[in-house]
């Protein structure tokens, strides 16, 4: 059951990152969002290499 | 537009690659464990909960058998691998000591998962190396709890099993919260629930679960007990107090304080347990940087400040409080129970050798009894 969650919990990260990636290619005018939605990513992206 | 896009996406590939590549070492660098002559067998907790097998929360267990036969006593190291003079303690053990009664049995990475990771966004070292008489002995700098990398997510609230007391969520993932634990609960559960286990079928007469603490925490420099384990607690801190000139005092273990392993282990088996704690400079908050030099000698001029104007729970000087004084203060608390539960259970007695005190780990420090792994057979050498 544990393990079930924990995957859950991994599509849900992949989810979120790839919405924040397509936030991130769509904007159009803001630098300062553009370095906002990547630093939002660092840890999804450690998370879902299972690095950090 | 593209094109600031683009470079700071390569900007980002660079940060995870320099970032990921020291995590990634770090959590998966194999620090040796040698067996030294006294270890007579060597098993995995999962041999008492299978379920644990082939996760990261396993972990080894060495055993110093004596050829006589008498009581049995279990060490724990790295309990929180933020505070690793509970390993080095541990270490010593295995690597030196040789058992003439009873048996010994040590777990020196209790929370294996713990010691894969650590908190650079707090500043925390990587690794940390301890001087040796054949070169520096590498260790990884662990975390209080297990990586969420094995055990996630973390719940809102904690609730403890099974006095159903409410924990932080962090809690969950620290196995000095998680006792008595249980076989389908949650992997820091089943890791408490394997030494449970231990205890019971090996007939385990005391355990000692060894830290180390804040000096602006109260429960520092001292031996937790419950009300079972206190005697025999104040008269190794009265014993090494006379004897060997440092404070150890004894603190009542809380009985409303759950899933602690000086509570619940008593609670829950027929073991007397013991956790010690020695003042570790390096987890308290207000300090300088958090360096690995910091770390070994425990010297900070803000803690300096604060004990002169009498902020600290323990004596601090400009001497700070070294790995070797931590290391030598748990071995010989840990030398002291075993001698005077051995004097009042002698059918159950335990002794053991080869066991530097606190003293001559002081003068040589704690690397002069590390044995260098590249002198002995590879079947010897331990890898988590």
């Amino acid at each position: 059951m544990f393990k079930i969650i924990m995957a859950f919990y991994y599509l849900i990260t992949a989810f979120i990152a790839a919405l924040i990636f397509w936030n991130f290619w769509l904007e159009k005018k803001k630098v300062d969002r553009l370095i906002l939605y990547l630093l939002v990513l660092i840890p999804m992206i450690l998370r879902l290499l299972r690095i950090k | 537009m593209i094109r600031i896009k683009i470079v700071l996406l390569i900007i980002l590939v660079i940060i995870l690659t320099i970032s990921g590549f020291q995590l990634y070492h770090h959590r998966h660098y194999q620090i040796p464990i040698v067996a030294g002559p006294g270890v007579t067998r060597v098993l995995k907790l999962s041999h008492y909960l299978p379920s644990l097998k082939g996760s990261m929360a396993d972990t080894w267990v060495f055993f110093l058998e004596g050829q006589e036969p008498g009581g049995k006593v279990l060490i724990l190291g790295n309990t929180h691998a933020n505070e690793p003079e509970g390993l080095l303690t541990a270490l010593v053990i295995i690597e030196n000591g040789q058992v003439e009664k009873g048996t010994v049995i040590i777990i020196p990475q209790f929370n294996h998962s713990a010691s894969r990771f650590t908190r650079p966004g707090d500043g925390y070292p990587l690794f940390f190396e301890i001087p040796t008489s054949w070169g520096k002995k590498k260790f990884r700098m662990g975390n209080r709890e297990a990586s969420p990398l094995d055990q996630w997510p973390d719940p809102d609230v904690y609730i403890h099993y099974p006095e159903r007391q409410l924990l932080s969520f962090l809690d969950a993932r620290n196995v000095n919260r998680t006792w008595p634990g249980r076989p389908n609960g949650l992997p820091m559960e089943q890791v408490t629930f394997a030494a449970m286990e231990l205890i019971r079928q090996e007939r385990v007469d005391l355990v000692i679960d060894i830290h180390g603490a804040e000096t602006m925490f109260p429960v520092t420099n001292c031996i937790v007990a419950p009300e079972k384990s206190a005697k025999l607690a104040t008269m190794v801190s009265l014993t090494v107090k006379a004897m060997e000139k440092f404070d150890n005092h004894v603190e009542p273990s809380p009985p409303k304080f759950r899933g602690l392993s000086h509570r619940e282990i008593g609670d829950y088996s027929e073991a007397m347990p013991f956790l010690l704690e020695a003042p570790i400079p390096f987890l308290d908050q207000p300090t300088g940087p958090k360096t690995e030099r910091l770390l070994l000698d425990g010297r900070d001029p803000f803690l300096l400040r604060l004990a002169r104007k009498k902020k600290l729970f323990v004596p601090y000087d400009e001497t700070g409080w070294p790995m070797d004084k931590r290391v030598g203060q748990h071995l010989s608390v840990t030398l002291e129970l075993l001698k005077q539960y051995s004097r009042r259970t002698p059918d159950r007695a335990i002794v053991i050798h080869n066991v530097p005190r606190y003293a001559e780990v002081v003068e040589h420090g704690v690397g002069y009894y590390f044995v260098n792994p590249s002198t002995v057979s590879p079947d010897k050498i331990y890898f988590n």
